[in-house]
């Protein structure tokens, strides 16, 4: 592509345009032809602020880790067991679930775009869509974990989902030592996003 | 096509700026933007596939230079340009101030009603199919993927050509985006997950014993 068209096309002049400005240009033609109903907006962003995120996750993972009945329906299929808790829908339409144990730890990435698992760890954070993540984690997994505070012994497998096609992950990490006598509801308050995508391990209360 | 998007393996990058208690949305802009992507969307024009494409037919400049939701800002104008449903005039004038109010266009399909959003966020749109191909592969088996460099949308990853692998996981029957992305929206092919070995993806210097998977429809692999 000429550097040409860049500077001198509609395209590259389109593009300088505010992002803010756009959005509301768009927003008030596609209101005024019907195409959109300012109100299903709200509905829309009211849903992915209010009603999904990690906590939802958080939830699937501390029934896991204590009720083994449940954990074996998790793994052999996500997509009923994550409906028993009621998280469906759009982008967690074909869940599959990785256990880590001591041989392997399981991380998450999308190198193409930003595929996540909405329904249980709803939209992603900055770095997950970022260029430095979706670059690094396929190549030097490792890395990105030391960022996270997280050193692996080599003999783990390290083993990296780049999310590529319609399934979505979710990482079951393992549940701390110390956390035995923890209700789910408390086990549940302890699991962070990070650590579902597979970048951290969660850490029990008095490891901080 | 062999885009910037297609980022695994790339150098150079800076850290990953993480942002503690980070909010869903980092301005007004952002929300209204991912809540008009999913409404238009849904008027039923293009398939998930030829949106993820037309982000990709992004300038590569501009994709790296600008922020998540400008890539959607950006895949929601073109695919409303190109599907008849706004015109490019009709956004430059807006762009400038002038509010002449436009008119629907010829056949357009009817919003999204708010009463409607739910159902349609709680139903997602699966992209498993319960039709019959024939299954080339089993779990075990050593494939090679093919080395191919289309310029429509594929998502087999520039890193993860002409590499030798084995199939882990039967998906079943899935939507094909590569051919999805032209429009053809029924298009299928058996998915299957394939397992890596980080050394066949990144040299020898690799630590011995990570791996990579991903999940990559019939068409990309070969019997190795």
């Amino acid at each position: 592509m000429s550097t040409n068209h860049r500077h001198h096309g509609s395209h590259g002049a389109r593009a300088l345009a505010d992002p803010e400005l756009r959005v509301r240009a768009l927003e008030s033609l596609l209101t005024e032809k019907g195409l959109v109903d300012p109100a299903a907006l709200d509905a829309i962003t009211d849903f992915y602020e209010n009603r999904v995120g990690p906590r939802n996750g958080a939830r699937v993972v501390a029934r896991a880790w204590t009720d083994h009945e449940f954990k074996g329906r998790l793994l052999r299929n996500a997509d009923a067991a994550i409906a028993e808790l009621g998280f469906e829908g759009s982008q967690g339409e074909h869940m599959t679930v990785v256990e880590n144990t001591p041989e392997v730890h399981n991380m998450v990435v999308c190198t193409l775009c930003s595929c996540y698992p909405w329904p249980t760890l709803g939209l992603p954070p900055v770095w997950y869509k970022s260029p430095s993540y979706r670059s690094r984690a396929v190549a030097e997994p490792r890395g990105v974990l030391e960022e996270f505070g997280v050193r692996l012994p080599e003999d783990v497998e390290v083993r990296v989902w780049d999310s590529t096609a319609e399934m979505r992950y979710l990482v079951l990490p393992r549940r701390p030592a110390g956390t035995e006598g923890m209700s789910e509801a408390a086990l549940a308050a302890l699991v962070t996003r990070d650590a579902m995508i597979g970048v951290d391990l969660v850490r029990a209360p008095d490891a901080e | 096509m062999n885009g910037v998007h297609d980022l695994g393996g790339m150098h150079g990058f800076p850290e990953l700026g993480y942002e503690r208690d980070e909010p869903v949305f980092h301005h007004e802009w952002e929300r209204r933007c991912f809540a008009l992507n999913f409404a238009a969307d849904s008027l039923g024009r293009w398939n998930l596939d030829m949106w993820r494409h037309a982000a990709e037919r992004m300038d590569p400049h501009e994709y790296l230079n600008t922020s998540y939701y400008e890539h959607w800002l950006h895949a929601m104008e073109t695919l409303l340009v190109e599907h008849g449903l706004l015109t490019r005039e009709e956004l430059e004038a807006r762009l400038a101030g002038d509010l002449t109010p436009v008119a629907p266009a010829p056949g357009q399909p009817a919003a999204l009603a708010a009463a409607e959003v739910e159902a349609a966020l709680l139903h997602g749109e699966p992209a498993a199919r319960d039709v019959e191909r024939p299954a080339r592969f089993r779990p075990g088996d050593r494939v090679r993927t093919v080395n191919m460099h289309p310029e429509g949308h594929t998502r087999l990853p520039r890193y993860a050509r002409a590499k030798r692998g084995i199939v882990r996981d039967e998906h079943g029957v899935h939507l094909f985006p590569d051919r999805r992305a032209t429009g053809h929206n029924d298009a299928v092919e058996r998915l299957y997950g394939v397992e890596f070995s980080a050394r066949e993806l990144w040299s020898d210097d690799a630590p011995p014993r990570d791996t990579v998977r991903l999940d990559l429809w019939d068409s990309y692999l070969e019997p190795a």
